[in-house]
């Protein structure tokens, strides 16, 4: 049980990762990755909601009729919404006046409603819980890098702190400006596509998957079509792979058989 | 005039897509083909107008003097969901013509971010009735102008031979980096 619980969360940070792999929540991954300070508030903010989300549509599943799920959901993750943007307006007003519009946004954000779908609605609570962890620690670190990027070379500082503009480094202004987002994720998709590494964007059927950089008709069942999808291909993958694998081991052991065969005759003859 | 200035400035200055980064995910994934880049933004033109109008009479109606203004994420993500889904069917029962052009993209808008960013951000600047409703008008255009011109240009790419890693999404986010860059243009406009 626990063992699986760890496998949540690794799953979330790593395998499925929500920014790099998985390509949801686009929108604020573009808007707020302008300071790695504001990358990190925006992926707390949204892990929190994430795990309070969870944890409550997981002990609900069976009380929420399955025809209005969708807006209960809805209802379920604005509430934590409101209560985090308050949180932040009270405690770090730095950072709110900062993300400004994109904190009530979380709501919309399809990583949320998708884990709802496809993951809370179907396990327990505790599942649940890591696998909002999981999935808020992935899009934190992926944020706070992007965003520390951006950063670095868009204005040659790192959470603020002077990095390598005191070395009479000209900053590459336009990084840190709207067009910015677009080059960096531009960049770091093709890398993905070079580096055949898993992605939304790299699925052999390309432009079917929905996810495609394409989060708004995620959160409904397509969601989970994508994650079919993704799983689709990686077992033709494998068992590419696997059958490659055996094929090679066939020859083998074809070649070791041949010689056994041989000896096996002649042991008998004696 | 202020009007006017409201229009500009939503629909070109602080473009929706290309400066705020909302409504990413329709603008990348319903701009294969003009005709859809179209419909598509009509269908945002109209649901956008409405729920502003719609947002608006509720803060100020309902929210204001009940004293919970705090409600407003709540309330109006649940009024823009229950309201795309009205408009369906209203449009599929009376203007069965509009019902077949729009009516595919209708229910994607729910959950797109726009709609929910313009009616808070009407709130957030305090627009009275008329400026909400040209605020969410002129938020639309923008966001049909971008996703028209990228679905154009994105026409255009499928016959050029781009680089193998940038096929797909990486050649289509240089290109609207680019058009982010010319929209920045706009930001010099000045109004006196």
């Amino acid at each position: 049980m626990k063992e699986s619980n760890f496998k949540y969360i690794i799953n979330g940070l790593i395998k499925e990762n929500p920014t790099f792999v998985l390509m949801l929540g686009m929108c604020p991954t573009m808007a707020v990755t302008t300071a790695a300070m504001n990358g990190l508030g925006m992926g707390l903010s949204t892990t929190v909601v994430l795990v309070l989300s969870n944890i409550m549509i997981s002990a609900l599943r069976k009380v929420i009729p399955d025809t209005v799920r969708m807006p209960a959901y809805i209802v379920v993750v604005a509430s934590f919404v409101t209560i985090v943007q308050f949180l932040l307006q009270a405690y770090v007003p730095s950072l709110y006046a900062a993300l400004g519009l994109y904190i009530p946004l979380i709501v919309v954000n399809c990583i949320i409603l998708g884990r709802a779908e496809s993951f809370a609605s179907k396990n327990g609570v505790i599942a649940s819980m890591c696998d909002g962890i999981g999935m808020g620690l992935g899009f934190t670190c992926a944020l706070t890098i992007i965003a520390a990027v951006r950063e670095f070379f868009g204005a040659g500082t790192i959470f603020g702190i002077d990095a390598i503009k005191h070395l009479g480094y000209e900053p590459v202004s336009i990084l840190v400006l709207a067009p910015g987002a677009f080059l960096v994720l531009s960049v770091l998709t093709a890398l993905q596509n070079k580096l055949k590494a898993p992605s939304a964007t790299n699925v052999p059927q390309g432009d079917s998957i929905a996810c495609g950089g394409n989060c708004f008709n995620c959160a409904d069942k397509i969601c989970s079509e994508n994650h079919g999808k993704l799983a689709e291909a990686k077992a033709a993958f494998l068992a590419e792979k696997a059958a490659k694998a055996e094929a090679a081991k066939a020859a083998k052991a074809a070649a070791e058989a041949k010689p056994a065969e041989e000896v096996k005759p002649a042991e008998e003859n004696k | 005039m202020n009007l006017l200035i409201i229009l500009i400035s939503t629909s070109l200055i602080s473009n929706v897509v290309l400066c705020q980064f909302l409504g990413l995910c329709p603008f990348l994934g319903v701009s294969k083909k003009v005709d859809t880049a179209i419909g598509m933004g009509a269908a945002v033109i109209f649901v956008i107008t409405v729920a502003s109008a719609i947002t608006w009479l509720i803060y100020s109606f309902i929210l204001t003097p009940l004293n919970i203004t705090y409600l407003q994420t709540i309330v109006f993500i649940l009024v823009i969901a229950a309201l795309v889904q009205l408009v369906e069917m209203i449009l599929k029962k009376s203007i069965p013509s509009l019902y077949q052009a729009l009516g595919v993209y209708l229910p994607l808008i729910t959950t797109n971010c726009a709609v929910l960013g313009v009616a808070l951000i009407n709130v957030q600047k305090e627009y009275n009735f008329i400026e909400s409703l040209i605020s969410g008008f002129g938020t639309a255009v923008g966001f049909t102008i971008s996703i028209t011109i990228l679905a154009g240009i994105r026409e255009k790419i499928e016959n050029n031979d781009v680089p193998h890693s940038f096929k797909g999404m990486p050649i289509v986010l240089i290109t609207a980096g680019l058009m982010s860059i010319a929209f920045m243009g706009f930001s010099g406009i000045q109004f006196k």
